[in-house]
């Protein structure tokens, strides 16, 4: 119990390996019960996927895959950013770190951007489910079904990544203030965790939804 | 299990959790396992009152075959109310939120949870969670059953099941960081010496607990949700008028909702172990089985939900399946209950209160779990399915079981909690009351289902009238018996005899430090030696 008090190792463990070790599987924990509460969506469009399959890729066809391709490659430069914050961190690099975080922040800001857009187009060709739905299709109801499933689908994930900013937004003030060394970057890493499993959520997304009706 | 401790068992100030603050702030902005055990405990206790005043009503209701105390309508969000409170606000949280926190970091040598924060976020978030049922109270309350069966909850109620909604999806994120808390403490925080299989059998039941609760809440959280989400923006997942199939969230509610009966029982089943090793001074037969057997049954559970849905459009080789492998996780509920009573064989039993409840625990549990198989049986279930045989299989599980484990583990763990001893002549009066009148209030259930009472229904034929009649006295009888309880620990915490640290010479960790704890359990981390209850070896820290 020698670094009892010392604010970095918390009261609870011994030292800063266990707490390091801790944290970690905390957060894979976490992200376990993101791939479930996930899971359960995806599980829900798969079975309507093969119960409609007319209608889903009459739904997909609607989607600019274009945009969602740009999305996806805005998306995985933001993973890499997020990495090298994580790398800057570890070697207690603080202006890096500041840098890489921003950049992650500004690239997840084009991705939800281009996302308002694509919603904002949604609205106005009236593909909304609910009170804001009509298209031109022997299956309407259920190519309202797959906008169902692709508003709240994209809405989770674009939820998750809203607290992701949010989170690395206090990073960014933590860096500033000088709050990480070699020894204590947990809380970089751990959010590096997060968002890379945020992104590979739409890795999952992205042809689910934009690709299936073009194969 | 106890320890070559170079500890002392006194910190000699007697300064403990309990007194180390006072203040309203010192409780809510606590980060202690202890204290937070506490707050649960209030709450769910609250809940509990607040449950059973639902219960009350409807037996009064059920006394006669014609509906006269109250509208159809009314008794709908009676039994609705009744089953969300008891489940989501007291059963899940029950054990594992107040015992749970409170001991294992203690039985595994700590000083804490992995995550004290997250552990206060998750009684904010109850709390949130809780005020929310209050509101639906005051909307009206709600009529869906607590399975919120679609397209009834997401189309056609006219009740407040949105606020209801969300209320058990913000709860539901108090039992995730409860578990997440659990298992990575389990894993991470053992004193030196405390391998796997030296772990105390509580300790692994709540981590296969805790493995159901990441695993499965997550999965019924969005089920809720997209009810929610359906009744507000008026999409149709669940809607068959719209292309959405309604037996599709009985498919994601059970998935979870078949796991969560076992979030209800497998922490019960932990504190059995620990009363019977203590109260039979034996280590518990099989010991390697009963661990396995907990994480037997958290696998398995979530194999067996279409047993749920027989009679719905689910195919019939599903519903074959599903049989069979719900056949299959009686198993290691049976290994536990054989290994605990070849346990007591040969063991020198002594009859205090805790043990008259694992008494209690082992015939009820065993009724439950049995006429379990009857129901799991296909071509049975179709004849009594959504009878009130169905209610009285659960019933006996999680009344007779779940909370006749809460109750023993209430008595057995109190002195440590608050350091002081209760009137052993009341809580043994009490336990028997309370095993009367359970058995009273079901048992009766059992009979007036299989001929044909359905469940949810306030008026029913006038033959059905006596197995009502004897139910309702039974559960006067039972409200009784809980109200003892209330009485005599609330007594207890100022004129109750002062406890030493180990009151019932039991073996544990727990056992070797004062009653009540100090805020960081023990002054110098314990290294442990020996196995689980090795009674064979003397007891420490026994004061006599
Ligand atoms: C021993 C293993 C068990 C078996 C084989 C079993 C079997 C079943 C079956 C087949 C049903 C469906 C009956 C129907 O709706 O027609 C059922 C219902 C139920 N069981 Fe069990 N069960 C077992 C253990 C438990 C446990 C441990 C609990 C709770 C702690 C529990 C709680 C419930 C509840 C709450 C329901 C009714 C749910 C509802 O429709 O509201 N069961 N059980
Ligand atoms: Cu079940």
């Amino acid at each position: 119990m020698s670094n009892f008090h010392d604010g970095v190792v918390a009261h609870q463990f011994d030292d800063a390996e266990q707490q390091k070790e801790t944290v970690n599987l905390g957060m894979w924990s976490f992200l376990i019960t993101e791939v479930m509460m996930f899971g359960a969506l995806f599980a829900a469009y798969g079975f309507y996927r093969f119960k409609y399959p007319q209608a889903w890729i009459e739904g997909s066809n609607y989607l600019d895959y274009l945009l969602g391709a740009f999305n996806t490659a805005v998306l995985i430069c933001s993973s890499l950013t997020m990495a090298m914050a994580v790398h800057a961190a570890q070697h207690a690099k603080r202006k890096q770190i500041i840098v890489f975080l921003i950049l992650t922040i500004i690239l997840g800001g084009v991705f939800i951007g281009v996302k308002v857009v694509e919603y904002a187009d949604k609205f106005e060709h009236h593909l909304v489910p609910g009170h804001n739905f009509s298209v031109d299709s022997p299956f309407a109801n259920q190519v309202e079904l797959f906008y169902s499933f692709y508003f709240i689908m994209t809405g989770l994930h674009a939820l998750h990544m809203l607290i992701g900013f949010g989170i690395i937004a206090t990073l960014v003030v933590m860096a500033y203030r000088n709050r990480f060394s070699e020894a204590y970057y947990a809380p970089v890493e751990m959010t590096g965790l997060y968002w890379h499993f945020v992104d590979i959520v739409w890795i999952f997304l992205f042809p689910f939804l934009y690709l299936i009706g073009r194969g | 299990m106890s320890t070559t401790v170079e500890a002392s068992h006194h910190s000699g100030t007697g300064e403990n959790y309990l007194t180390a603050g006072y203040g309203l702030k010192s409780w809510l902005m606590t980060t202690d396992h202890k204290r937070i055990a506490i707050l649960y405990l209030l709450s769910i206790s609250l809940f509990f009152v607040i449950g059973g005043l639902f219960a009350v009503l409807i037996r009064i209701e059920l006394l006669t075959p014609a509906g006269d105390l109250v509208s159809a309508d009314s008794y709908n969000k009676l039994f609705t109310l009744h089953g969300l409170v008891m489940i989501f606000f007291f059963l899940v949280p029950s054990i594992p939120a107040v015992f749970g926190n409170f001991l294992i970091p203690i039985m595994i040598g700590a000083r804490d949870l992995a995550f004290p924060k997250v552990n206060l976020a998750s009684w904010y978030v109850f709390t949130i969670g809780g005020l929310f049922t209050f509101a639906v109270v005051l909307a009206g309350g709600v009529d869906t059953g607590w399975t919120f069966y679609t397209p009834y909850s997401s189309t056609y109620s006219k009740t407040a099941v949105g606020l209801t909604a969300i209320g058990v999806f913000i709860t539901g994120f108090s039992s995730i960081l409860t578990g997440l808390n659990f298992v990575v403490t389990i894993h991470k925080m053992r004193a030196p010496g405390l391998t796997w299989f030296r772990l105390p059998l509580f300790i692994w039941a709540h981590y296969a607990t805790s493995l159901i609760m990441l695993l499965g809440t997550p999965v019924v959280a969005i089920s809720i949700l997209l009810v929610f989400l359906e009744r507000v923006f008026g999409i149709g997942i669940f809607d068959p008028a719209l292309g959405g199939d309604p037996v599709l969230f009985q498919h994601l509610f059970w998935f979870y909702s078949h796991p969560a009966v076992y979030i209800m029982i497998l922490p019960s089943m932990g504190v059995m172990s620990e009363l019977i090793a203590c109260f039979c001074r034996k280590r518990i037969f099989g010991y390697s089985f009963v661990a396995f057997s907990s994480l037997a049954i958290a696998v398995l559970g979530f194999l067996v939900w279409g047993h749920h849905m027989f009679t719905s459009s689910q195919s019939i080789y599903a519903g074959m399946v599903f049989s069979i492998l719900t056949m299959m996780v009686a198993i290691p509920s049976a290994v536990k209950v054989f290994n605990w009573a070849a346990t007591m064989y040969g063991g020198s039993i002594s009859y205090e209160t805790p043990m008259m409840y694992a008494f209690g625990f082992l015939g009820l549990f065993t009724i439950g779990g049995l006429t379990g198989l009857f129901l799991g049986a296909l071509g049975l279930d179709v004849h009594v399915h959504d009878t009130y045989f169905v209610v009285a299989h659960f019933h006996y599980i999680m009344v007779g079981g779940a909370i006749m484990g809460y109750l023993g583990a209430l008595h057995f763990w109190w002195p440590k909690m608050f350091g002081r001893l209760y009137p052993e002549a009341w809580a043994k009066l009490s336990s028997i009351v309370i095993f009367i009148g359970f058995n009273l209030t079901f048992f009766p259930q059992f009979l007036v289902g299989y001929l044909g009472m359905p469940r949810r229904y306030h008026v029913y034929p006038d033959e059905f009238q006596i197995f009502h009649v004897l139910s309702t006295a039974g559960a006067s009888i039972l409200a009784i018996g809980y109200a003892f309880p209330v009485v005599y620990l609330i007594w207890s915490l100022v004129r109750g005899e002062k406890a030493g640290p180990n009151p019932w010479n039991a073996k544990g960790l727990e056992w070797t430090v004062p009653s009540p704890p100090t805020t960081f359990n023990f002054d110098e981390t314990p290294v442990v030696t020996e196995e689980a209850y090795d009674y064979s070896r003397p007891v420490e820290g026994k004061v006599v």
